[in-house]
Order: C-alpha cells, then sequence, then structure tokens
C-alpha cells in the first residue's frame, strides 16, 4: 500500500530540462520531454484510472486499465508507456474508454474476493479504488468459475490455483488470493531494491508471484525492505503492524535513526501510536526506499525493557534506587562537584554518540566544555570515523564526504574500498546497484568477497581481496600504476593542488617498493589485476570512491583515508557530479556528531580549541572562559580513569563496555571511576557499571536534526511523548543547570539556531529553511543559501589540495604460532551497531547470534564443523562463537559481528589503534581458532555480572512511592 | 597514565613522519600532532619520561617530544 497522504504520478519524473507542449482533455500543458501521458495528465490534477504503473517504478503496460485516445492514433494506447509528444491531443475520458475499463475491471473483480469491509487495505486499496472510479456495478462472470480465492472448489475439491497466506516474514504476510498480477512487487524487488527475490510465474490467467524457488519468504533471498509491500496495490502484501492497527489517520516526515544514509520517512500514524513507517518519496537521500531496519525495526522504541524512571545507587553491586528527576540531577550535579573538588577539574568528562541529534551533541559538548570546565569530550565517532576526519581535513581541507548519493548516476567507475554497502548502507546499496546494472564499471578492494562482487546482474571488474591491514600498500600500488604509467590528470593537478607537495608524493609512490609486484607479499593480491583496476579507476570516466570502516578502523586509518583522497586528486576525481571521495558513515549522525564540536580538540565547524578568535567567540556567546588545550580521548579517559585521574564520566546514547575495543581494559576502567551517569533508553552494558542512570527518548520522541553520510541535514520530529517525560536535549540542559551553568531553551530549533549563530558552514541552517527545502547539505550559508551537493567545486576548501606522504607501515598485530589467523570484524543488514535497538525486534530472526565464518581449509585443519563451539583467543582476550564455515573468506582470515553482547567479540579485540586519532584497529586481530565445549572464563563471567545487575534492577526500590 | 602505552603512541606517530624526506619537517609534524591532538597532562608525562632517558621511543619521536612545549601543570 502506498502512503496514505502522496500523489502517485504513476510513472517516473522525467530529467528531461526540454519541455513539450500537449493538450489533455482541452487543456494545453507544458511538461519535461520524456515524461508520459499519464504523468503529465497527474500533474495537471487529471487522474486517469491506473494499475500495473506506480512512480517508483518504470511504466510497463499491463493493466490496460490507463487507455486513452489520441487524436490521429489508432486505438487505445496505455497512457504510462506513452511518452507525450509535441502538440499531442489527449482525451481520458470517453464512453468507449470508459466500457474498456470497466470490462478490464469486471474480469479482475471476478477473481477477487469481495471482503473488503475486512480487508487491511480497505480505505486505500487501488483495486476498490478503481472499481468505483470506473463505475462497476456488475460481475457478470459471476465468482464461480476458475478462481485464486477460495481453497475449495463449489464441489469441495481443493482448488489447484489457490495459494495459502504466507505469515513467514515477521513483517508482513503474503495472501495470494489477493493478487491481481500486476508484477509492481516484483518490479519494486529488481527495480528499486535489486534483490530479484519475485518472479511471476506461469502466464496470463495461471500467472502467480512467487518468492524465489516457490520458497517461504523468510526462506527466500528477500531481504525484508518492503519496497514490494508498499508497491502493491492490493492488500496481498501487508504489513501486519497495519492489519493489526487498521488504516492511519496522519503521517508526519521525520529521518531514520539507524544508519548512515539517513533515509526519511513518513511516520504514519493514530494518535500517538505508529501504525506503519513508509519511506518518504520525496526524500533526498532514499528516494522512497528503505531497509528493513528503518521501515520495520521500530518496536524497540515500545519495547518493555525500556526503562522510564531515573534511578541512582552509591555502588555498583547495590539495588538501584528509583528517584524524580529533581533528585537524579542534583545527584549527578553534587557527585560531580565532589569530584572535582577532590581530584581537579580534570577529573570529569562526558561522551556523546552518532545515536543522538545534532542538538543533544552541542549540547553535551557545551556542557562538558562551558560547565565542567574542561575539553575532555568525545564521541563514538572517535572509535569508527575519526580517521575520515582527519585525512580529509588534511588533504581537501573538510572533514567530510565531497558529493550527494545521487552524484553516482553520473559515475563511470565505482570503487569501493572497505565498505558492505548492501548490507551496511543498504539504501545507498541498492541505488549504487542500480547504476551499475545501468552499466557502471566495479571494483572492490575487500577481504571478503561481499555481496556486491556477484549479486543478480552486476559482477565486479576487479575483487582485490587483500589481506587485512594492507589498505595502504594496496593504494600505495595503485598510486604508483597512476604515476609510473602516466595515469596523472596533470592540468587538474597543475591547477588544484600544492606543487611542492605533489612533487614529493609523485616521487615517493613511484619507488619500486610502492610497486604492486614490491607489495604482492603484502597484499596478497597478483600485481596485474592491481595494474588493472589502477588504469580502470584513472580513465574510465567519472571515477568515485567510496569508503567505510574497513578504511579506518586500522593502526593506519588516517593514512589510508589520505591515501584515498590523492588518489582522486591525481586522477582528478574531485569537484564535479559523479566523482568523490564518499565516506559510508555507519550509525545515522556520525557526520552530525563531528561536525558538532564533540572531539576533544575542537569547537563545533571543525575549529582548534587553540584557535584564538574561535574560542572568542565562543567565550562571548557562552559567557565563561573556555580552555585552549584538547582535552582527553575515550581511550586516554580509560587509561585517565585506571591511573586514578578520572572519577566521573556523563555517556548520553553510547555503550562503550559493548563497542569499545579490548572491553576487559573498558569495564576495568569502568569500575575504577566514582560516577558514571548514563543516558540512555535501556539497561545496556555500560549502564551495569553506573551510578545514575536517566532515562532517554527515542527518536520517536524528540524533535532535532540529524546529518547523514551526504553532509545532509535533515529533520527528526517528535510524534509521541517522551516515555520519560524529557528529550535528551532537556536532560542535558537541567543537568546544566543544576551544575550552576544556567541553559534556557525553549525547543530544539533554538539549539539549532544558536549553531547556526556560531559555525561558519551552518550560518543558513535553521529548522524553518530545513522545512521548507525538505534537506540541507552543509555549508550552508551566504554563499551556499541552499546548502552544497558537490564540494571542492573551483578550488578547495583549504584552498590547494594537498598531497600527503603514506608509508605503508604494517600492523604490530602480526600472525605468528600462538595466534596464526587474522579476525577482522563487521556488521551485517539486519542488525545495527551494539544491538541495543536491533535486538529487540523481529529482526532477530535473521540472526539472533553473532558467528565467527571460517574458512573451510581453516576449519578443517581445526577439526570444525558447521555449529561447532568454537574458541577465539588473542592476546587480550578470548570467548566463545559458534562457527560457520564460509567461502567468502580468504584462508587465514576469520570474521565475526559484534551486535551481542554475550559474544564478546571486543574481548579479543586490542588496544592498537589509529596512530593519528587512536581509533581502534578493529579490524585487525591475530587470534587462534580451537574447537570447544563450554563458553570462555569471559563469558562466564559476564554472564553472571549480567544476571546480578538485571537482579538489582529487579530489586530497584522505588523512593517515590509509586506502586 | 600507562607510559608505555603513550610510548606506543608516540612511536606510531613517528612512524607516520618518518616518510618525511626533510627531518625539519618530520619533526615538527610529529609536535605539531602532539600538541594539536593530546592533552596536556599526556604530553607533560611524556616529556617527563624523555628526560628520564626517554626508554622506548625511537629517536625521532624522541627528538619531536623534546620541542614540545606544555605548561607545568
Ligand atoms: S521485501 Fe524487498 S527484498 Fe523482499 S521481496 Fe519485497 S522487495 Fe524484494
Ligand atoms: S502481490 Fe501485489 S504488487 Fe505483486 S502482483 Fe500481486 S497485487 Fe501486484
Ligand atoms: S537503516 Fe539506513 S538504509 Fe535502512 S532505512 Fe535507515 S537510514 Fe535507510
Ligand atoms: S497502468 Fe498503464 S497499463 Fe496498467
Amino acid at each position: 500500500m502506498l502512503s496514505i497522504v502522496d500523489i502517485d504520478y504513476g510513472t517516473p519524473k522525467s530529467t528531461s530540462e526540454k519541455t513539450v507542449a500537449l493538450q489533455i482533455d482541452g487543456r494545453t500543458l507544458n511538461v519535461p520531454e520524456g515524461t508520459s501521458v499519464m504523468r503529465a495528465a497527474a500533474q495537471a490534477g487529471i487522474s486517469i484510472p491506473k494499475l500495473c504503473a506506480t512512480d517508483m517504478l518504470e511504466a510497463f503496460g499491463s493493466c490496460r486499465l490507463c487507455l486513452v485516445e489520441i487524436e490521429g492514433r489508432k486505438g487505445y494506447p496505455a497512457s504510462c508507456t506513452t511518452p507525450v509528444t509535441a502538440g499531442m491531443k489527449v482525451s481520458t475520458q470517453t464512453p468507449k474508454l470508459a466500457e474498456i475499463r470497466r470490462g478490464v475491471m469486471e474480469l479482475y473483480i471476478s477473481d477477487h474476493p469481495l471482503d473488503c469491509l475486512t480487508c487491511p487495505a480497505n480505505g486505500h486499496c487501488e483495486l476498490q479504488d478503481m472499481a468505483g472510479v470506473v463505475g462497476l456495478r456488475e460481475v457478470r462472470y459471476g465468482y464461480d468459475g476458475a478462481n485464486h480465492v477460495y481453497a475449495e472448489t463449489k464441489q469441495g475439491e481443493a482448488n489447484p490455483l489457490f495459494v495459502a497466506k504466507d505469515e513467514s516474514n515477521p513483517y508482513f504476510t503474503f495472501d495470494p488470493s489477493k493478487c491481481i498480477a500486476c508484477s509492481r512487487c516484483v518490479r519494486a524487488c529488481d527495480e528499486v531494491q535489486g534483490t530479484f527475490a519475485l518472479t511471476i510465474q506461469g502466464r496470463g490467467f495461471e500467472s502467480k508471484v512467487a518468492a524465489s524457488q516457490d520458497n517461504r519468504f523468510l526462506d527466500s533471498e528477500c531481504v525484508s525492505c518492503g519496497a514490494c509491500v508498499q508497491a502493491c496495490p492490493t492488500a496481498t502484501l501487508s504489513e501486519k503492524s497495519l492489519i493489526d492497527k487498521g488504516q492511519a489517520e496522519h503521517s508526519v516526515i521525520t529521518t531514520c535513526a539507524y544508519c548512515g544514509v539517513g533515509c526519511s520517512f513518513r511516520a504514519e500514524m493514530k494518535g500517538e501510536e505508529i501504525v506503519r513507517m513508509v519511506p518518504d518519496k520525496n526524500g533526498h537521500a532514499n528516494h522512497g526506499h528503505s531497509c528493513v531496519k528503518g521501515r520495520f525495526a521500530i518496536g524497540y522504541a515500545t519495547h518493555p525493557d525500556r526503562i522510564t524512571t531515573p534511578m541512582i545507587r552509591a555502588k555498583i553491586s547495590d539495588p538501584w534506587k528509583i528517584v524524580s528527576w529533581e533528585v537524579a540531577f542534583a545527584h549527578v550535579a553534587n557527585e560531580f562537584r565532589r569530584i572535582q573538588g577532590n581530584y581537579g577539574k580534570h577529573a570529569i568528562g562526558g561522551i556523546t554518540s552518532s545515536r543522538c541529534t545534532n542538538e543533544e551533541t552541542y549540547l553535551v559538548q557545551k556542557l562538558v566544555r562551558a560547565g565542567f570546565g574542561n575539553n575532555n569530550v568525545d564521541t563514538c565517532a572517535r572509535v569508527c570515523h575519526s580517521p575520515t576526519g582527519y585525512g580529509l581535513k588534511a588533504t581537501m581541507g573538510e572533514s567530510a564526504g565531497t558529493q550527494d548519493f545521487d552524484s553516482i548516476e553520473q559515475t563511470d567507475v565505482v570503487l569501493v574500498i572497505g565498505a558492505n554497502p548492501t548490507d551496511a548502507h543498504p539504501v545507498f546499496g541498492s541505488q549504487m546497484k542500480q547504476r551499475l546494472r545501468a552499466g557502471a564499471r566495479l571494483i572492490v578492494i575487500d577481504p571478503r568477497r561481499i555481496d556486491l562482487v556477484r549479486t543478480p546482474h552486476i559482477k565486479a571488474d576487479y575483487h582485490l581481496k587483500l589481506k587485512p591491514g594492507t589498505n595502504v600498500a594496496m593504494l600505495n600500488s595503485l598510486a604508483h600504476v597512476i604515476v609510473t604509467e602516466g595515469l596523472v590528470d596533470e592540468a587538474f593537478v597543475a591547477q588544484r593542488c600544492e606543487p611542492e607537495a605533489f612533487t614529493k608524493w609523485r616521487a615517493f609512490v613511484a619507488q619500486e617498493k610502492c610497486s604492486p609486484e614490491a607489495m604482492a607479499a603484502q597484499t596478497g593480491v597478483p600485481a596485474e589485476a592491481v595494474r588493472g583496476a589502477a588504469r580502470l579507476y584513472a580513465t574510465g570516466g567519472n571515477g568515485a570512491i567510496y569508503y567505510g570502516l574497513g578504511v579506518t578502523e586500522h593502526a593506519q586509518g588516517s593514512t589510508a583515508v589520505m591515501g584515498i583522497a590523492n588518489l582522486a586528486m591525481a586522477t582528478g576525481n574531485i569537484g564535479r557530479e559523479g566523482v568523490g571521495v564518499n565516506p559510508l558513515r555507519g550509525q545515522n549522525n556520525v557526520q552530525g556528531s563531528c561536525d558538532m564540536g564533540s572531539f576533544p580538540h575542537e569547537f563545533p565547524g571543525y575549529r582548534h580549541v587553540g584557535d584564538v578568535a574561535t574560542r572568542e567567540l565562543f567565550e562571548k556567546a557562552w559567557g565563561v572562559p573556555l580552555l585552549d588545550e584538547p582535552g582527553l580521548r575515550i581511550p586516554n579517559m580509560f587509561e585517565a580513569a585506571l591511573d586514578g585521574s578520572f572519577k566521573g564520566l556523563y555517556i548520553e546514547g553510547e555503550d562503550i563496555a559493548q563497542s569499545d575495543p579490548d572491553t576487559q581494559h573498558v569495564t576495568a576502567a569502568l569500575s575504577a571511576m566514582e560516577c558514571i551517569v548514563v543516558q540512555d533508553l535501556f539497561l545496556n552494558e555500560t549502564a551495569k557499571y553506573a551510578h545514575v542512570f536517566l532515562p532517554g527518548s527515542s527518536f520517536l520522541e524528540k524533535d532535532g536534526t540529524f546529518t547523514n553520510a551526504e553532509r545532509r541535514v535533515s529533520r527528526v520530529r517528535k510524534v509521541m511523548a517522551p516515555k520519560a517525560g524529557y528529550a535528551d536535549w532537556e536532560i542535558t540542559q537541567e543537568l546544566a543547570r543544576a551544575m550552576g551553568y544556567p541553559m534556557n531553551y525553549s525547543h530544539a530549533s533554538e539549539i539549532m539556531d544558536e549553531i547556526a549563530r556560531l559555525t561558519p558552514t551552518f550560518h543558513g541552517v535553521s529548522f524553518d529553511t530545513i522545512d521548507r527545502l525538505g534537506s540541507i547539505q552543509w555549508p550552508c550559508n551566504e554563499d551556499h543559501p541552499e546548502g552544497t551537493r558537490v564540494m571542492h567545486v573551483d578550488e578547495f576548501v583549504r584552498g590547494k589540495g594537498r598531497f600527503m606522504l603514506t608509508e605503508y607501515v604494517p600492523t604490530s598485530e602480526k600472525v605468528n604460532a600462538e595466534h596464526p589467523l587474522i579476525l577482522t570484524t563487521g556488521r551485517i543488514l539486519s542488525q545495527y551497531n551494539v544491538g541495543a535497538q536491533t535486538r529487540r525486534t523481529a529482526n532477530v530472526m535473521w540472526h539472533d547470534e553473532d558467528r565467527l565464518e571460517i574458512h573451510p581449509h581453516d576449519a578443517e585443519e581445526r577439526g570444525i564443523n558447521e555449529n561447532d563451539w568454537v574458541g577465539i583467543a588473542s592476546r587480550a582476550g578470548d570467548t566463545v562463537l559458534r562457527a560457520m564455515i564460509s567461502e567468502r573468506m580468504q584462508p587465514g582470515v576469520v570474521y565475526t559481528t559484534f551486535h551481542f553482547p554475550g559474544s564478546g567479540a571486543n574481548v579479543i579485540t586490542t588496544e592498537n589503534s589509529d596512530w593519528a586519532t587512536n581509533c581502534p584497529e578493529y579490524k585487525v586481530t591475530a587470534v587462534q581458532v580451537t574447537r570447544v565445549s563450554q563458553p570462555s572464563e569471559w563469558q562466564k563471567r559476564f554472564r553472571t555480572f549480567s544476571n546480578e545487575q538485571q537482579a538489582l534492577l529487579d530489586q530497584s526500590v522505588d523512593t517515590l512511592g509509586q506502586p | 597514565m600507562n607510559i608505555e602505552r603513550l610510548v606506543a603512541m608516540a612511536n606510531d606517530i613517528s612512524n607516520y613522519f618518518a616518510a618525511e624526506p626533510d627531518h625539519a619537517m618530520a619533526v615538527e609534524g610529529i609536535r605539531d600532532h602532539l600538541t594539536k591532538f593530546w592533552d596536556p597532562v599526556m604530553r607533560r608525562q611524556l616529556k617527563a619520561h624523555v628526560t628520564a632517558g626517554g626508554d622506548g621511543l625511537t629517536p625521532l619521536a624522541r627528538e619531536a617530544v623534546e620541542r614540545v612545549v606544555v605548561s607545568p601543570n
């Protein structure tokens, strides 16, 4: 079922700039060339009956309901498949057309159940609407003939055409008895999602829709994106939530709180209850598409595990005490002031999260800098994309991606390195697949055979299956080929880049030691393939690089980011549509949390705390003196806690005990602190070490903005009241007040106004402007009043681009006899980050435990079979998971995800980190894997501790006197 | 803080700048990086470590740390 409010124009919008004049029903219209007659009419408010057409999909022309008459043409052409031509005269309503349309509808209805009153689509069913529109009054064929509707024939025999309802998918049902075989679902799955999970089997009256190999949906290739459900004009494919709750009465546009694609959604509501989420067709990042997380996995927001009252305790071995907000705020303020009194001003700090809105993050860093009086603030982007900030700033001058997603429509060569878009950025992954099916070439650089390497109608030209930890070696080899084979875009470099730095860089990468041949031993990739890939990227037309955490989460993460920027600059692939350097951000607001000044060394807008003019600006605005020296980063905070100088921490929306590396080190640090304040939806792993719990609000319960991987600022809109009474920014504000630093915002928009006032790249941003434009890509200011799609167009933000030297330094994390395998980590489609949200939804049906993927060869050597329990040990710790034998891995490399806390993936990862930013080296850990029969010691301790903490929560004492 | 960890981190930084052919620029790169990104407590501790012999530091890192300026408290 389509959105309850959007108009469906029937066929996609034409992008042509040329217009064509025609007449429809006597009205003269001007529309872009390539527009269908159907769309031209719809844009003028004339609706032509239709069933198989919808504007997310290419016209198909199968239902014959949209016929029109065109002067001078014979017959009755279908308006959805007929493009407009100049001077055309179209009639959409004539007696003959009415008769044909009634005939078509009569046939449909004769094979359709007549249970409209109790049907979930009732009120928004297109078949029902069309029956009304064409004036269908009788069905002459009766309902007794061959049909797909009844399980039994009149004679009581089994009806061979009948297929029972498939309810296997947790989020939607498939009821073939209602199917009109319009194939909109099939085309949505092919054209939009690119999974090709559905087919139309049989022909004519026999034809029916089936998931791959006639499987149940859950067992098919289906990835549950829901595109087919949205496209279905009848109730055949229906959301279970819609079936349960009935039609929504209003809808609110908001932004997905999961990944960095930042999809725009219409939350379809009944009062304060969500009926379903429908991706917004006007959403600039997603154009009406979504993945299983954003569309379906929102049940966590109303999960019974949510904690909705503040709680405090003196020791983590005490039961929690439920207290009022006033008591909680006063308690935190007293504790933090006490700690500062005893151990010094620097003994406390704060951590914000990429899951928070811009406004929330901004406020936390303001509280720390102005209220705590130090710069000990950091964000979880530390552990994912901090090297992006560093590397792109050093080379090009701005810590952000250069393009928008739509830029890929102009790309000829897509280079994906250390990213897995179909799993981690699914909607952009689908857009990328569309472009690849349309002919763009593909280079994948990844240790694993990610799905993109080979997927329906797509095959990578090159898959450089390198050894984990050798990205820089690979990038240098690619650069070597470009430089030594004369593939540099000399004109671009001469005009746009610093000549001395370029000369130095050229000499550096031209050295024989950087050649693909010399590096092959390190990377494990044949030199010829590297040469081929380099030539393709440099000479294949518009080349665009997409990268993810497989680049950043390494000891040389920042070096690799600079290596990527070097490649793009050397080949002139910067500063226009179709090219660029595009970091794919993990969480929804990674970009935003970095922009908002949550790193200890910089104010909002990436300005160093040592910069006098900036500091004075903030001192004046905030009314207090500010420090000019950087504060502690997250890993530094842990070190400082262990040596006794750091005692109090305010953590908003981040679960460091699960997501940060070397878990045992982290929990030791947490245990050494005196006041840990966790603000979150759930009692997460970190909260088990906390002394104060402040219940936060979900993205549905507050106003604010998120900034996605394209620098796109979009609105998050409140659709229901906060379950615990406060939006998160209000909690921070109250905390600041309790600590004696007054804040007086009455709405989140006022916080954005302050950000805009103080940050040059945000000068033009406000809630009103976003409401007007839908979304804005920063920089948005006097020079770019409507934002900026492509950066570095005429010159780099820093002026001239700067080539940086990128020596390959092998990581100190090396395989040896004791730890002969390399473990690398990643994520999957259905789960999100630490899983706190997605584990509390039906998404666990696709992934209910983290597994260790291991190559058959390594498994056999160790006598490991599928599903065996295996112990994974590194120098940091060990854990136990079940094995999954997989050829996607290369021999010598094992892989796991980190979505479940009990898996302890981060018990194994080490303290190694990126040289420039301390971003952990999650992607490379030397391990041994053995068959075992019981959980690891850590897992046993973890289980005991978790049970104890659950008991302490269950025993919590209510001091408010409520039942 | 754990001095071995600080030494390892400083060495990681110096390993990056070691590729710079101009020695003075390499030293300055490391010094600048430490000054911009490291909390003064850490810089102070590392400086003290250099004064006490600078065990474990690469020569390049050591040279840079010597030039780091940090207030005494
Ligand atoms: S939910 Fe998505 S993947 Fe599954 S069948 Fe429908 S369109 Fe295809
Ligand atoms: S399931 Fe829905 S969209 Fe698919 S063919 Fe049937 S009626 Fe059309
Ligand atoms: S998780 Fe990402 S791709 Fe999926 S709906 Fe949300 S923003 Fe879009
Ligand atoms: S809508 Fe045009 S043929 Fe179906």
